[in-house]
Parts: structure tokens; C-alpha cells; sequence
């Protein structure tokens, strides 16, 4: 690919389809017989995407590679029923509803990083967090696993869209001064080993907690805190605009 | 930004060339990691001639500000020269026993650098390169070249299609690699990463290397081979451009902009018996 950028400055490469090849990162992956996780939440009006969701993911995330998918929902009858790809495993993990929704993401990193902690270091090596509305079109294959791995937002993409990407409110945890930023990544996919996940989320729910003790709501909640962390650790992978594509554009 | 050259393997490892990385990044990145590299070199002989210069070079030139164990390998320590070195960097003297010729003791380095990591640089260092003495670094060598399991294109090779790669190509060797085969040629003088990989894959290598000695057979390039066939199933996590493993007797062509680490001129004949 020469109309892309595919490696960042400081050496992570940019995954564009046309840049690897699957074959050999499956070989790769199979020798080393890991074990990915996902997580994703479906709470309140979101349990509604549940099933396009999972069906898409079964067909498309990883396919033909033991993945867990682990489901927090508020309305775990509703889940249950889902249909699984034979090398698959479904955990539904039942949440309490919360009832201011700026909370949600707060609580949701404490619960994660808990989970994580308790239970998800010691089933699998590698976890991805994404968002339960989206629909996977396309593969997406062992090419994404890395220590740590962050989506280049489409607004990248599109320059008119780039005042909207960096938290602009000074005085709010996460404000990162334009020009220093360069990448903006989406909160929607992303991912590493279950141990710099960890970290991730330890760093973004001691974040959001500080800025709600502060009275401050960042604009884009977690996204905000994401690419404050992202910034000083940087990803050691980036997926390109194909892996989410926000349909707002 | 290089559009010239390849800057990623179809395995998403990076190819390190001048202008796909920025120092400063990578600098904030390691420095507070508080690493200590390690480097091996190996001065046998007449080889003991060339450490003053590799070490000058090194000091200039590798890993500026960061903690360096130079180990120098050899059959006699009192001729290696006592060096100025900055602070936080050391030069340890690693005495190992005379080899009857330059071959066997090419042979055996993969098997004295994995029992010094098993026995020292374990301890001592993060990560761990492995380079030729014969050489002289010219330009920085920075943590841009820090991964997992490193290694370096060979001069002679990198523009030259895979079927003109010298691996070794009888079917009775361990180092074998049928037509067909190959990402890259990989050089011999140059590799590295954590300390932890570098002991397996030395291990490997050396493996392989007494399995074909058991067959009687002595592969191409000696351990360079071994080398390429093991990064050939066990893929490296960076791969550093021939900037890093220069041959100062070939033309420089456009692709490279930057000569960091080269061979120094020599007779081989009367350095080698």
C-alpha cells in the first residue's frame, strides 16, 4: 500500500488490508495456541443490538479461532438464547442498571477491570472492547492481535471533522493541547494482552473518577480518557479506519 | 515517511529505515524504563585488533543514554584494551577457550552466548544484540531497534530476488530451505532482542548447528544459515533495514541514507589463520 500510512513514528504498524498477510499471522497465531477474548456491554436500549452483533461476530471476528465473548447485560434472559460458532464460548455477566447515563462509563471500567482481574486474566491472552452496535462486515482476523491495540477514528480520515477529536475544555483530565496529538483513536475497538488492558482501564476509571470528584464530564467520556492513555503509552499496533467505520459521517 | 522501500513485513514486524521513525518518540518511550542492553561481540585471535574501534564507534553511536554491558567473548582478555566509557555503561571480558579454526569458532558462538545468558545476562540485562567486532558503528543505533526478536537484512541481499538467497539448500542439513522459501536473508553479524528470546532461539540454532555436525555436514554460511532458518518459521518481531549491517566495500545505493554499523576493511586472509 503506498496511498496509506502504514507504520506509525514510532514503529507500530498500521493495519490496511493489502499491508499482511493472514495466512502467516494464522500460522503465527495457531503456534502459539492462544486464546482471545471480547467484551462488550449491552445495557438498557443497546440489548437491542445483541443479536446482530453476535451473529456478525460469530461469522466474521476471528473466525475458525477459539474466542470468549463476554456479555455484560442488564437483561441476561434476553442473551442467553444467542447462537454460537462451535469453537466459540458465550459468558452472559448479568450488570445493575445505573441510572444517570454519564455514570455508565465509569462503572463500567471499575466492573471490567474487576472482572478482568478475577476471571479473564486466567482464560485468555488476549482482550478486545467493543462496542455492541456495530455490525462486522468484513474479517477481522489475527492481524489485530498485539500488546496493545487502538482503531484510528474515521475522523481522522476526514479532515473537516477534526475539531470535534481532541477534548478541548482545559481543566478536564484528559485535555490533550492541539498539535502534540496525533492519532485519534476510537473507544468503540481496542485491545491488547489482558494485562496492558488492564492497565488501560485501571488508568481510564481512576481517570473518570478523578474528573466526577472534579464536577467535570468529558465531552466524550471514555474516549477522552482513551486517547489521553494512548498518548503516553503508545500502541504498539494501530488498526485502520476499516476496523469501525462510524456511521455519523 | 519512505515510500521506496518496503517499511513493514506481510507478519506486521517493521522494517527499520531512516525516516519511518522519530528519534525523539522512541527516546521518551525507553528512557524511563531504566533498561540496560547488552551487547556480545566476539574477538578471537587477531579479531582482539578491531575491539578498540568497535567500542570508540559504540560509545558515539549506540544507544546514546541508555545503560550498556559491552561483553567481549575471547581466548585472550589481557589484549583487549581498557576503554573510556560513559557513565552507566561497562565492558565485561567473557574468556572462552581456542578453537582449532575460524570456522569452529564461528560455530560456536550460538552456544556461548545462550550459556552466558543462562548464566549472566539473564541477570543483567533487558534486552540483548549480538554483533560482529570487525565492524564500526557510524551513525546512531537507537531503541528504534528494540523488540522483541530482532534481526537485520543482509547487505548483499536486500534487492535481490528470493531464489538468489545463499541459504542452505541441501536437503540433509538442519539449516535447509527448499526453493521457493524465504521472507528475507537475514545477516549473521547482526541480531538481537530480549534476553529471553535470544536464549531460545541461541539454542535452537545451536541445535541445529550439532545435529548437522552429528550428520557431517557443515552448512553454507556456517550459523548465518541456522539463523536464516530459524527466522524463517519463527518469525522476527523487527526487522532492521541493511542500514544496520552495512558492507563499506559495496556502493551505496539510493535506498540507503544512512550507514549506522559496517564492516571495516580487511585481509582475510591474514586476520583468519
Amino acid at each position: 500500500r503506498q496511498d496509506v500510512l502504514v507504520l506509525t513514528p514510532w514503529l507500530a504498524p498500521i493495519v490496511w488490508e493489502g499491508t499482511f498477510s493472514r495466512d502467516i499471522l494464522n500460522a503465527q497465531y495457531l503456534q502459539k495456541n492462544l486464546v482471545t477474548g471480547v467484551v462488550a456491554f449491552a445495557v438498557e436500549k443497546y440489548v437491542q443490538f445483541t443479536e446482530g452483533f453476535m451473529r456478525s461476530a460469530n461469522k466474521y471476528f476471528l473466525a475458525g479461532h477459539h474466542v470468549n465473548f463476554y456479555l455484560f447485560t442488564d437483561c441476561p434472559e434476553k442473551i442467553s438464547r444467542l447462537q454460537m460458532a462451535p469453537e466459540n464460548d458465550l459468558f452472559v455477566i448479568p450488570v445493575q442498571n445505573d441510572p444517570r447515563w454519564q455514570d455508565t462509563p465509569r462503572s463500567r471500567m471499575a466492573m471490567l477491570s474487576s472482572y478482568i482481574h478475577r476471571q479473564f486474566q486466567h482464560e485468555v491472552d488476549y482482550l478486545y472492547c467493543l462496542d455492541i452496535d456495530v455490525q462486522l462486515l468484513a474479517h477481522i482476523g489475527v492481524e489485530i492481535i498485539d500488546t496493545l491495540v487502538a482503531t484510528i477514528s474515521s475522523w481522522q480520515v476526514t479532515p473537516q471533522h477534526e475539531d470535534r477529536a481532541s477534548e478541548t475544555r482545559p481543566g478536564s483530565q484528559p485535555a490533550i493541547p492541539k498539535g502534540q496529538g496525533d492519532f485519534h483513536y476510537t473507544a468503540s475497538f481496542y485491545g491488547g494482552s489482558v494485562a496492558e488492558v488492564y492497565k488501560l482501564i485501571q488508568a481510564c476509571s481512576e481517570g473518570l473518577m478523578e474528573d466526577r470528584e472534579n464536577g467535570i464530564e468529558a465531552q466524550w467520556h471514555h474516549e477522552s480518557h482513551l486517547n489521553r492513555y494512548l498518548q503516553h503509552h503508545k500502541p504498539t499496533r494501530l488498526l485502520s479506519p476499516e476496523y469501525y467505520w462510524d456511521t455519523e459521517l | 515517511r519512505r515510500q521506496d522501500v518496503l517499511t513493514v513485513t506481510p507478519w506486521l514486524a517493521p522494517i527499520v529505515w531512516e525516516g519511518t521513525f522519530n528519534p525523539e518518540i522512541l527516546d521518551s518511550a525507553y528512557r524511563p524504563l531504566n533498561l540496560t542492553i547488552g551487547v556480545t561481540a566476539f574477538a578471537v585471535g587477531k579479531y582482539t585488533r578491531f575491539v578498540r574501534r568497535f567500542l570508540e564507534s559504540a560509545e558515539r553511536h549506540f544507544m546514546r543514554g541508555f545503560q550498556v554491558n559491552y561483553y567481549i567473548f575471547t581466548d585472550s582478555p589481557q589484549s583487549i584494551p581498557r576503554a573510556q566509557l560513559q557513565p552507566g555503561r561497562r565492558l565485561v571480558t567473557v574468556p572462552i577457550q581456542k578453537y582449532s579454526s575460524w570456522q569452529e569458532i564461528s560455530m560456536r558462538r550460538m552456544e556461548a552466548i545462550n550459556q552466558h545468558v543462562a548464566q549472566v545476562s539473564h541477570r543483567e540485562v533487558q534486552y540483548l544484540f549480538c554483533l560482529d567486532i570487525d565492524m564500526v558503528f557510524h551513525n546512531p543505533w537507537g531503541p528504534e531497534t528494540l523488540g522483541d526478536t530482532v534481526a537485520a537484512i543482509h547487505p548483499g541481499y536486500f534487492n535481490v530476488p528470493r531464489e538468489q538467497f545463499p541459504y542452505e539448500r541441501r536437503s540433509s542439513s538442519a539449516a535447509f530451505i527448499p526453493e521457493g522459501e524465504g521472507d528475507f536473508y537475514y545477516g549473521g553479524a547482526v541480531f538481537g532482542g530480549l534476553v529471553k528470546k535470544v536464549y531460545e532461539f541461541t539454542k535452537t540454532c545451536h541445535m541445529t548447528i550439532l545435529a548437522d555436525k552429528a550428520n557431517g555436514i557443515v552448512a553454507a554460511w556456517q550459523e548465518e544459515s541456522h539463523l536464516n532458518r530459524h527466522f524463517l518459521s519463527h518469525k522476527p518481531s523487527k526487522v532492521l533495514s541493511p542500514e544496520y549491517i552495512w558492507d563499506d566495500r559495496k556502493p551505496k545505493p539510493p535506498e540507503i541514507r544512512l550507514i549506522r554499523f559496517s564492516t571495516v576493511n580487511k585481509n582475510y586472509k591474514e586476520i583468519r589463520n
